[in-house]
């Protein structure tokens, strides 16, 4: 807890919301207001131009509207339904094996499962491309290989000869990047490397932000890099201050990226600020894996403390804590909202665990000859678990976890070569500069409200605090009456400073304006009977 | 066990054959599509910067007359046919889509000053500084796809002579009856000689003269004298009368909205006015920096388009302070006459230096057959444009318009002035007893007296 109470004070210029189990959440100034669901109407309040607001929140509706029909209309039309995976009478859906699911489902889905054995290369770390065609793994000792793994073909392999601790796709399948011992390398789909990225030293973790061709890295001194990897400058680069790095995810609703760090906290961070945006102490010990799910609602962390905590990331508040079976070494979230745990040897699959608290999972599955799990990652459109352990590569199916509907403009598993170029070309020509990475991705096109106005609660909030303060100081001081020594250069000084416009000041300045107006109130005046005056005499009547 | 996996045949989301088309799947999930504001962002700012690339608004120029255009006129029945007259009493008879004249009307010993067609497009009245009037006869049907070197010749139909010069003529829209302005307002008719009628009020010159096109009797005048009048052929004298500090030299009616009309003005201002509210105009039109000399209502009433002596012509929308656009080139010299196309989607402008040059009316506009794909991509590309034109980037890419160095400074230094006026009515009024300068509003500021 006194790491807890540290870290709240640390932060001199954040304040802190209190989560139960004495949890601490850590936000920014500023970030407070920006949650999301702020009423539509309010959002546009703060514009003086009565026909501007008008015309502003008019098209806003409009828009909305439309999208909303769109969406109704559109979900009779899709064509696929998801998977899913029923117990009947006594049966337990946590107790089926793979091999009772891979003889109960159609040839091709079970050639989607699959255990490659590759024991001497270490443990492997799996990505899929985005439309989910391609599978990249990565051993620990130097192995790559791409394959097109619905038709079990390899496409590449590449011994590099070095410790290689990450790999991720780019923006399509033909370029990938690769953490190698020293620097992130660079490979196309042939496996030639097009570049060593000397920037990135001794890197741990890669993640891409493809709306941003962003490739981050963060290394072994717990710093993180941005590099843009359509034009190759390097972005940004934050020194995170809290040692080794060796879990980063990215949110895909806002693009912003979470690290997990051996002090328990999470921290968020976007390649604008130097400082992370959110930080929340999530463990009592060492994180060791994050995943967010696609609605960028929920956060799912794995601690050392051998628990897997969901979070509301709207309001950075514990939801749910699930106990592991041993320290969960990786986490992932399906496109439907599957949580997949790893812990040593074991992988348990959650469902519906995100928004409600589960008792059992949902599948549960042991690596062969006590094999390690070490990364995982679902394939997306697909009802596919990639697994990377120490013995190789397991594909685990997994019902319902897949999007069963794709959006070809988005991602389309059977893309053509042509299509594939003209959706690289649309890419960049819709590429997000890093500004637009925020915690709310909707700020874009709002308002932001004046200056004077944040000053102005600023400024009565800072009085409110110093008030109480310069009372309690106020009270200690006795002042003499010296005439003496009057023109001391440090009495001179003093009575500079009495000009300044401090808190105690203005108490004073207000109590004396009162008291001013107060004697000026017109006293009440004794009526004086005046018919008894004499005429002579009339003239001193008051008026 | 009920177990089911997604499970996708290719042949059910691939096409066919090869000459089909790919086949396209959506799903409208938001979760599906992260960061869509930032993403219609960057398309809004990169349509503006792509709006910025395509502005090419000069078309081309109609060549032919040998001294200044002074005034221009469309034939509301045919989009091709455009019919100008110039200083040197040349009369001539375009057709716009091949930049060619196909008649011409000789006749005028002096300068054309007007021009006025019927709305059956049959009759062209031309008036000029010879004091005569002549009525002609527009041929129905040409091309000018197949005229050479000759250039037919037209006779007037008929002559009238007048006492003094005539500035200005408009036609009446639904009968023979055509109006004239000069030392007075004289309304004639096709078959008689001699004017029907005859307005006068004050002994100032008309400038300008122009038929409501919804209420038929009713047109409005500019004088020299500064003044706007409105005057109904029903009645024998004029109905009202607008004085303001400088004087208007154009103007015309919005045809959507045919109670408003813009007035050009000679302090470098339009101001349109409501002709049932004279004590104030409903909008100050702001951005040229020398006189207006003519002005022209697009057919949708949305925009008009200005020329000035300052050698630009604009486009304002019609309840728009500032304008939309501003074209000009290098060799245009002072714009006499402006003219929108009976499609709205070109200007014409008549200038000093003989020409008569055609521009887009949306600067980036694509022009000719768009396939329905790049409808819908315009489409698309303004709505964002819309959504997001009030972020500084955008609104910054979108205002910005190159202007020629002398008008660049002739607008700051109007702008130094203007500022400066404010500044020291202000402080007079800050100086001065509560009440004794009285705030007054600008749309009323320039308006000297309105007279019944």
């Amino acid at each position: 807890m006194a790491n807890q109470t540290n870290l709240a004070k640390g932060k001199r210029r954040s304040e802190s919301l209190p989560g139960d189990n004495g949890d601490v959440v850590v936000l920014h100034r500023g970030e407070v207001k920006k949650r999301r669901g702020e009423k539509e109407e309010n959002k546009w309040k703060h514009i003086k131009d009565k026909k501007l607001r008008g015309q502003i929140v008019q098209r806003e509706k409009l828009f909305g509207e439309a999208a909303e029909t769109a969406t109704k209309v559109q979900q009779w039309l899709l064509p696929s339904e998801a998977g899913y995976l029923e117990a009947e009478d006594l049966e337990d859906t946590r107790h089926f094996s793979q091999e009772a699911i891979v003889k109960e489902v159609d040839v091709t889905s079970a050639r989607k499962a699959f255990d490659l054995q590759l024991p001497d290369l270490g443990s492997y770390t799996v990505d899929y491309n985005s439309n989910g065609r391609f599978l990249l793994l990565g051993g620990r000792k130097g192995h790559l290989a791409m394959m097109d793994w619905k038709k079990s073909r390899l496409m590449m392999e590449l011994q590099v000869r070095e410790t290689t601790r990450d790999v991720k796709f780019l923006h399509n399948e033909t370029f990938f990047a690769v953490a190698q011992k020293k620097y992130v390398f660079i490979y196309d789909r042939k496996g030639v490397e097009i570049h060593c990225m000397r920037d990135h030293i001794q890197p741990l973790k890669l993640e891409f932000l493809p709306h941003h061709f962003l490739l981050a890295s963060v290394d072994k001194a717990g710093i993180l890099r941005y590099q843009d990897t359509s034009t190759g400058t390097l972005v940004a680069q934050h020194r995170t201050h809290l040692g080794r790095g060796g879990v980063l995810r990215m949110n895909p609703y806002n693009s912003i990226l979470g690290l997990g760090h051996s002090n328990g906290t999470v921290t968020m961070w976007s390649p604008n600020m130097s400082t992370p945006l959110v930080s929340i102490l999530c463990h009592r010990g060492p994180v060791t894996t994050v995943a967010y799910d696609l609605a960028g609602v929920h956060m799912v962390t794995g601690g050392m403390d051998g628990q897997v905590k969901v979070w509301d990331v709207r309001k950075y508040l514990p939801l749910h804590t699930y106990i592991a079976p041993t320290t969960p070494k990786a986490l992932e979230i399906s496109q439907r909202g599957l949580i997949a745990v790893g812990c040593g040897s074991k992988i348990e699959i959650w469902r519906d665990a995100l928004a409600t608290k589960q008792v059992k999972p949902y599948l549960s599955h042991r690596l062969a000859k006590g094999a390690q799990v070490e990364d995982f990652a679902f394939c997306p459109y697909e009802d596919v678990l990639g697994t990377g352990h120490s013995a190789g590569i397991s594909s685990l199916l997994v019902p319902g976890a897949g999007e069963p509907n794709f959006d070809t403009y988005v991602a389309n598993p059977f893309e053509t070569w042509k299509q594939r170029r003209e959706a690289e070309i649309q890419r960049l020509l819709n590429k997000l500069p890093p500004d637009t990475i925020a915690l709310d991705p909707n700020t874009i096109g709002g308002i932001l409200r004046a200056g004077n106005e944040n000053q102005k609660a600023k400024l009565a909030l800072s009085e409110e605090a110093n008030k109480a303060n310069a009372i309690a100081a106020g009270k200690e001081v006795k002042e003499k009456k010296k005439m003496k020594g009057k023109n001391k250069p440090s009495r001179r000084h003093k009575k500079k400073q009495l000009n300044v416009i401090t808190a105690e000041m203005q108490i004073k300045r207000d109590l004396m304006a009162k008291q001013k107006s107060d004697s000026k109130k017109p006293t009440t005046t004794v009526e004086v009977n005046d018919t008894s005056l004499p005429l002579a005499l009339e003239r001193f009547k008051r008026k | 066990m009920k177990v089911k996996v997604i499970a996708r045949s290719e042949e059910e989301f691939t096409k066919e054959r090869s000459q089909d088309l790919q086949k396209v799947f959506r799903n409208l999930d938001p979760a599906l599509h992260p960061q869509e504001r930032a993403h219609e962002y960057v398309r809004a700012l990169n349509a503006a910067k792509l709006d910025k690339v395509f502005a090419k608004p000069f078309v081309g120029a109609l060549n032919g007359h040998a001294d200044g255009v002074s005034c221009m006129v469309k034939n509301p029945r045919r989009l091709n046919c455009l019919v100008s007259a110039s200083l040197d009493g040349d009369i001539r008879l375009w057709d716009v889509a091949y930049r060619r004249t196909v008649r011409q009307f000789p006749g005028h010993k002096g300068a054309v000053r007007g021009l006025a067609i019927s709305s059956d497009g049959d009759h062209l009245v031309s008036c000029g500084d010879d004091c005569t009037v002549r009525l002609w006869e527009v041929p129905s049907a040409f091309t000018g796809e197949s005229t050479g070197d000759e250039i037919d010749i037209i006779e007037p139909v008929a002559t009238y002579q007048g006492k003094n010069a005539f500035r200005t003529v408009d036609h009446r829209w639904d009968s023979q009856v055509f109006a004239t302005g000069g030392a007075q307002v004289d309304v004639w008719d096709h078959n008689r000689s001699e004017p029907i009628n005859t307005f006068t009020w004050g002994a100032d010159s008309i400038l300008s003269l122009k038929f409501n096109p919804a209420e038929h009797d009713v047109f409005a005048t500019t004088a020299s004298d500064r003044s706007i009048a409105l005057y109904d052929l029903r009645m024998g004298t004029p109905l009202r009368k607008v004085i303001m500090q400088t004087k208007t030299n154009a103007v015309a009616w919005n045809p959507r909205e045919p109670m408003n009309f813009t007035a050009a003005n000679e302090d470098g201002n339009c101001y349109s006015y409501d002709m049932r509210k004279l004590k104030y105009s409903m909008c100050i039109h702001k951005d040229h920096v020398s006189a207006v000399m003519a002005v022209d209502y697009s057919p949708t009433g949305r925009e008009f388009v200005t020329g000035s002596y300052d050698r630009t012509i604009r486009i304002f929308a019609y309840n728009g302070g500032h304008s939309k656009e501003v074209y000009h080139t290098k060799r245009m010299q002072r714009v006499f006459s402006v003219s929108f196309s009976g499609d709205a989607t070109y200007v014409l402008s008549g200038s000093d230096d003989t020409n008569i040059r055609v521009w887009k009316a949306k600067a980036s506009e694509q022009l000719g057959v768009l396939v329905p794909r790049e409808k819908q991509r315009h489409a698309y590309l303004d709505a964002v444009k819309q959504r997001y034109k009030h972020l500084p980037e955008i609104n910054r890419i979108n205002r910005h318009r190159h202007l020629p160095k002398p008008i660049y400074k002739a607008s700051k230094m109007r702008h130094a002035v203007a500022d400066s006026e404010r500044k020291k009515e202000s402080r007079k009024r800050a100086h001065s007893a509560p009440g004794a300068i009285p705030l007054t509003s600008a749309r009323k500021k320039r308006i000297v007296t309105e007279i019944e």
